[in-house]
C-alpha cells in the first residue's frame, strides 16, 4: 500500500432494493474518498441514501437491498470481492460502524463485557478471556466512562442513552480499526451529549489516525467535526469538496437550499428559507436530475442525468446550473 | 409485587373452593350420591351404615362442609376396584405423570426451537414453509391418532420402540423414573413425543415469530458488524432473546400438557394419573374420579400460580434489573 | 391503518372496479389456490355427511348385510358377493369406506350442533357483559378467564365425569367447553363497535336495547364470530373423536370417526393397520381443510389486511 492510496475509495457504486412496489434506487453512481485519518461528513435528508452507503461499504445491506454495481477500494482491495467469510473478518476489526440509536444496538439480554469481549475475540481467538477483558476495560475508559469495571458486568438497560453510545462507540474503537462508519450516531442524543461524543469522536481520530464517515442529516454536526463534505440527494452525492468550502460557497443548488434552511446567527429576524416540495420517494425518482421538481433553476436541461464536473477547484458536483455567482441570494 | 401474589392467592383459593363445589354438587345433585359413592355391589344394610357414615341424610350445605373438611384431611373416599385410598393412588400416579410431561415440555423446545429459528431465518425458502406447513399440521393431527399411527410404524412394523407401559424405573428420592434407564427411556420416547407434538408446533410458531423478529433489530446487525459469525449471531444474540417468550408460554402450556396426558397415556398405557382416571371413568370408581379431579384442579391452580408470578419475574427488564444489582 | 384507509378510498374512487362487498369476499378468497382446494374439500365432505346413507357402498349398520365372512380384510380386496371393499373391512366385516362416511355424519353433526349452540349462548352473553357492562361485564369475564384458563380436554372430561355418557351429554359438554370463546370474541368486537358513532346516534333516536343489540351490535360482530366459529368446531370434532376415543364420549350406538379409530386400535396390534388409519385420514382431512378455510377467512375477513 502506498502512502497515497486511499483508506477508502468508492466508485459509482450502486444499490438498489428490489421491492415488490418496484426498484428503488437507495443509492445510484455514488463516488468519493477518505483518506487516511480523514473524517467525511456525509450529508443528506433521510431516505437521500447516506445510510445504505454506509451499510453497503461495511456489506450489512438487508434483502431486498443489493450491491448492484461499482467498487468499494478499502486500502486498495475491492471489498465487493471478497467471500462472505474475507469480510466477516475485516467487520468490527479493520472496518468498524456505529449505529443511530443507542437504545437499540446493544443486545438487551446480554452483559457490556460480553458483548465487548467477543467482538475481540471473533477476529483472534487466541487472546485470553482475561487480556480481553482488560482490553474492553481499556477502550470503555478511553471513550470517557467512569468506573470501567463496574460498568462491563452491567446489562445495557443500566445505561443512560449517552453512555450506551459511547459503550457502542468502545466497542467499535476495540480492533483499532482503520475506519469507523457513524450512522448518524448523535441524532437520538441530547445536544450537550451529543458535543461530548463529537469531541471525544475526533480527539479519537486524531490520536489513532483512524479514517471516519460520519453520516448526519445535521450540517452543524459535520461542520465542526469533518475535514470533508458530500452531499447526498436521492441516492446520489450531489456536491462534495474540502468543508469550509462548501460551507462558505454552496455551489449545488440543494446544498444552497440545505445551508439557507439552517438558521445562523445573521438570520435573525429574517423568515428562513424552506426548500419547497418534499423528498421524492426512491420508487419514483424522476429522470435526470433528482432534485429537479424542488429546484428554483431547473429547466429541460435537467431532465437527463448531470455528470460530475468541476466548476471549482477541489469540488465535485452534479448540476447543470451551479450557482457561480456568490452574491445570488439563497433560493432565489 | 406482594401485593400480586397475593392476590393471585386468593384468586387460586377461589378457583379451588369453587371447582370442589361444582364437584361436589355435579356428584351429589346431578348424579346420585349413593350411586356414585358406594360400590353398587353393597348390600342394604351397609349402604345405610355408608349413607350415615358419608352424612348422605344431612342437609346439602352441611354435607358440602363434611366434604371439604374430609378433603382436607386427604380423605375423598376408598378405591371400589382397588380399596385403598382414592387419593393415595392418585398421588401414586402422579410422577409417572410428570415426568412424561416434563419430557415432551422438553422436546418441544429441543425439537422446536431450532425448526422455528432456521424457517425465521430463511422465511421464503421451501424448506422454511415445509416447516411451517408442518406445524399447521401438528395443529391439526389428533394426538391419539398419531399416537396410535407412531406405535404402528415404532412399534408393530419396525419393531424399534415398545409400545407400552414405562419400562425399567429407578428410584430417586423416593420416586420412580424411567428416563434414567435404557429400558426406561426407550418406552418414554414415543409418548413423550406423541405429548409434544403441539407444543411443538407451537414452539416453532413462537421461536419463527421471535427470530423474524430479531433479525430486523439493531442489535442483529451491530452483532453482525463487530464482524461476529452467523453462528454466533444466532446462537446467542437471537436466541437469548427469543428463549424468554418460549420459556414463558411453555410454561403456561405445562398445565394443558398434564391434561393432555390423560389421551397419551390411554393410548400408549402409560400408567400415569390420566389413566387412572380413564380406568376409573370405565369402571365407575367414582371416588377415584372426585379425587382425580379434585387434584387435577389443584395441580392446575397452582401451576397456574407459579407460572404467572414466574411470568412477572421473567419479565426482561424486572428480570435484568435484579440480575443487575 | 393508514394504509387501510389509503386502499379503501383508492376503491371509492376507482370507477371501472365496482364490485359488491360479496365479490370482493370471493375474489379475496380465491387469492389463495390452497384455501381453495380446502373449501372445495370441505364441501365435499360436508356433502358426504349428509347423504351418507345414499351415497356408501353398503349400510354398515344393516345386521342382515354385514357378513362375518368379510371381516378384516385389505384394502382393495372384494366381498362374497362382489363388493369391492376399497379400504378393507374391520373386525366385524363391515366396509370401512362406509363407515367412514357414517363416521363422518356423526363426527360433523355433533361438532356442528354443539358449534351453533355454543355460538348462540357464547355470544348472547358475550353481548350482554359487552352491553351492560360494570359488574355484569367483570363477573361474566371473570368466569370466561378461568374456563379458559384450564385447557379444553380437561374441562371436557370433568364435565363428562359429571354428566355421564350419551350424545346429549356430549354435546353439552362440548357447548359448555366453547362458549366461553364465543363469549371473548363478541364482547370484544362489540365493546369496539358500542363506542362508534353510529350506536350512540340509535340510543339518541331512543331503539330499544333488544334492537341496538341485535340489529345494530351483532352484525358488526360477525366476522370475527365466523372465523372464531370455524376453528372452534374443528376444535369440537377433534374434541368429540378424543373423548369418543377414550372411551368417554359417544356411546358405540353412534359411531363416529373417533370410534371407529378406538375400534381399530383393539386390531392394530395384530397388524390390521388400516382399521384405524383410514378413520384418521378422514379426520384429518377434514380438521385441516376446516382451519385452511378458517385461517383464509381471517386473513379475507380482516379489516385491517384487507387489499
Amino acid at each position: 500500500m502506498t502512502s497515497d492510496t486511499p483508506t477508502l475509495d468508492v466508485r459509482d457504486l450502486k444499490t438498489h432494493f428490489f421491492t415488490k412496489a418496484g426498484v428503488a434506487r437507495a443509492v445510484d453512481g455514488v463516488s468519493f474518498t477518505v483518506g487516511k485519518g480523514e473524517v467525511v461528513g456525509l450529508v443528506g435528508e433521510s431516505g437521500s441514501g447516506k445510510s445504505v452507503t454506509g451499510f453497503s461499504i461495511i456489506g450489512l445491506v438487508d434483502p431486498p437491498g443489493r450491491v448492484v454495481s461499482g467498487e468499494v477500494r478499502f486500502k486498495g482491495q475491492n471489498l465487493l470481492d471478497l467471500k462472505a467469510e474475507q469480510m466477516r473478518k475485516l467487520r468490527g476489526n479493520r472496518i468498524a460502524m456505529i449505529f443511530q440509536d443507542p437504545m437499540m444496538t446493544l443486545n438487551p439480554v446480554l452483559r457490556v463485557d460480553t458483548q465487548m469481549v467477543e467482538t475481540i475475540r471473533a477476529h483472534d481467538a487466541s487472546v485470553s478471556k482475561a487480556d480481553a477483558l482488560a482490553r474492553a476495560r481499556d477502550a470503555l475508559g478511553q471513550v470517557g466512562i467512569p468506573a470501567p469495571d463496574e460498568r462491563l458486568r452491567s446489562y445495557p438497560h443500566q445505561f443512560s442513552g449517552g453512555m450506551r453510545q459511547r459503550v457502542a462507540i468502545a466497542i467499535a474503537l476495540l480492533n483499532k480499526p482503520d475506519l469507523i462508519i457513524a450512522d448518524e450516531p448523535t441524532t437520538a442524543l441530547d445536544v450537550t451529549i451529543q458535543g461530548q461524543i463529537l469531541y471525544e469522536a475526533q480527539k479519537l481520530c486524531r490520536e489513532t489516525g483512524t479514517s471516519m464517515i460520519w453520516i448526519t442529516h445535521d450540517l452543524a454536526v459535520v461542520a465542526g467535526l469533518a475535514d470533508k463534505i458530500c452531499v447526498m440527494y436521492g441516492g446520489r452525492i450531489v456536491e462534495q469538496g474540502l468543508i469550509d468550502d462548501v460551507l462558505d460557497h454552496p455551489v449545488h443548488p440543494y446544498t444552497r437550499g440545505l445551508l439557507g434552511s439552517v438558521p445562523g446567527h445573521n438570520t435573525r429576524g429574517h423568515r428562513l428559507y424552506q426548500i419547497p416540495g418534499m423528498a421524492p420517494s426512491l420508487l419514483n425518482l424522476p429522470e435526470g436530475c433528482a432534485f429537479q421538481a424542488r429546484c428554483p433553476k431547473a429547466d429541460d436541461a435537467c431532465k437527463a442525468l448531470p455528470h460530475i464536473t468541476n466548476p471549482v477547484p477541489g469540488r465535485e458536483i452534479r448540476c447543470f446550473h451551479p450557482h457561480l455567482d456568490q452574491d445570488e441570494e439563497i433560493g432565489a | 409485587m406482594s401485593v400480586f401474589i397475593i392476590r393471585r392467592l386468593m384468586q387460586s383459593v377461589i378457583v379451588v373452593a369453587v371447582m370442589s363445589l361444582i364437584v361436589f354438587v355435579g356428584v351429589n345433585v346431578v348424579g346420585d350420591p349413593v350411586d356414585m359413592l358406594i360400590n353398587p355391589e353393597a348390600d342394604q344394610a351397609e349402604i345405610e351404615r355408608v349413607i350415615r357414615d358419608l352424612g348422605l341424610d344431612r342437609p346439602l350445605h352441611e354435607q358440602y362442609l363434611y366434604f371439604v373438611g374430609n378433603a382436607f384431611e386427604g380423605d375423598l373416599g376408598k378405591s371400589f376396584v382397588f380399596g385403598e385410598s382414592a387419593l393415595k393412588l392418585i398421588v401414586q400416579r402422579m410422577p409417572a405423570t410428570f415426568e412424561l410431561a416434563f419430557s415432551a415440555l422438553l422436546m418441544a423446545i429441543v425439537i422446536g426451537v431450532p425448526f422455528g429459528v432456521y424457517a425465521g431465518m430463511r422465511p421464503n425458502a421451501i424448506s422454511s414453509r415445509t416447516i411451517m406447513a408442518g406445524s399447521i399440521l401438528g395443529f391439526s393431527l389428533p394426538t391419539f391418532w398419531v399416537g396410535l399411527m407412531m406405535i404402528m410404524v415404532f412399534a408393530v412394523m419396525l419393531g424399534w420402540l415398545p409400545s407400552t407401559g414405562r419400562g425399567d424405573t429407578v428410584e430417586i428420592f423416593g420416586i420412580e423414573v424411567s428416563f434414567l434407564t435404557a429400558d426406561g427411556l426407550s418406552h418414554l420416547l414415543m409418548p413423550a413425543l406423541n405429548l409434544a407434538l403441539l407444543k411443538i408446533s407451537l414452539v416453532i410458531r413462537l421461536a419463527r415469530a421471535g427470530t423474524r423478529e430479531a433479525m430486523h433489530q439493531d442489535y442483529v446487525k451491530f452483532a453482525r458488524a463487530k464482524g461476529l459469525s452467523e453462528t454466533r449471531v444466532i446462537l446467542v444474540h437471537v436466541l437469548k432473546n427469543i428463549m424468554i417468550p418460549v420459556v414463558t408460554v411453555l410454561g403456561l402450556e405445562f398445565g394443558s400438557l398434564i391434561a393432555f396426558s390423560v389421551v397419551t397415556e390411554t393410548v400408549f398405557a402409560w400408567p400415569g394419573m390420566g389413566k387412572l382416571l380413564i380406568d376409573a371413568l370405565h369402571n365407575l370408581d367414582r371416588p377415584i374420579i372426585v379425587a382425580y379431579l379434585m387434584m387435577i384442579v389443584l395441580v392446575f391452580v397452582i401451576i397456574n400460580l407459579i407460572v404467572d408470578i414466574f411470568y412477572s419475574v421473567l419479565d426482561p427488564r424486572v428480570r435484568l434489573k435484579d440480575a443487575g444489582q | 391503518m393508514s394504509d387501510a384507509a389509503e386502499q379503501t378510498t383508492a376503491h371509492a374512487v376507482d370507477p371501472v372496479k365496482v364490485e359488491t362487498p360479496l365479490q370482493r369476499f370471493v375474489s379475496d378468497y380465491a387469492d389463495n389456490k390452497i384455501s381453495v382446494v380446502a373449501f372445495i374439500v370441505l364441501v365435499g365432505i360436508i356433502f358426504i355427511a349428509i347423504f351418507a346413507p345414499w351415497i356408501s357402498p353398503t349400510d354398515p349398520y344393516d345386521l342382515a348385510k354385514v357378513s362375518i365372512f368379510d371381516s378384516k380384510l385389505e384394502p382393495g380386496t372384494k366381498s362374497m358377493d362382489g363388493v369391492t371393499f376399497w379400504l378393507g373391512t374391520d373386525s366385524a366385516g363391515r366396509d370401512l369406506l362406509s363407515s367412514i362416511f357414517y363416521g363422518l355424519r356423526i363426527s360433523l353433526g355433533v361438532g356442528v350442533m354443539s358449534g351453533v349452540i355454543a355460538l348462540c349462548i357464547g355470544s348472547a352473553i358475550g353481548l350482554i357483559a359487552a352491553y351492560y357492562g360494570g359488574r355484569i361485564d367483570t363477573l361474566i369475564m371473570r368466569i370466561v378467564d378461568i374456563q379458559l384458563s384450564f385447557p379444553a380436554i380437561l374441562v371436557a372430561l370433568i364435565l363428562i365425569s359429571v354428566l355421564g355418557k350419551g350424545v346429549d351429554k356430549v354435546i353439552i359438554a362440548l357447548v359448555l367447553v366453547q362458549w366461553a370463546y364465543y363469549a371473548r370474541t363478541v364482547r370484544g368486537s362489540a365493546l369496539v363497535e358500542r363506542n362508534k358513532e353510529y350506536i350512540e346516534a340509535a340510543t339518541c333516536l331512543a331503539l330499544g336495547n333488544n334492537r341496538i343489540v341485535f340489529r345494530h351490535l351483532m352484525p358488526n360482530c360477525l366476522p370475527p364470530l365466523i372465523v372464531v366459529g370455524t376453528v372452534q368446531t374443528a376444535h369440537a370434532i377433534s374434541l368429540e373423536a378424543t373423548l369418543s376415543f377414550l372411551g368417554v364420549g359417544l356411546p358405540i350406538t353412534e359411531p363416529s370417526l373417533g370410534l371407529l379409530i378406538a375400534n381399530g386400535f383393539e386390531v392394530m396390534l395384530s397388524g390390521l393397520y388400516w382399521v384405524s388409519f383410514f378413520p384418521g385420514i378422514a379426520l384429518l382431512i377434514t380438521i385441516v381443510s376446516i382451519n385452511l378455510v378458517g385461517d383464509q377467512l381471517r386473513d379475507v375477513l380482516n379489516p385491517r389486511l384487507q387489499k
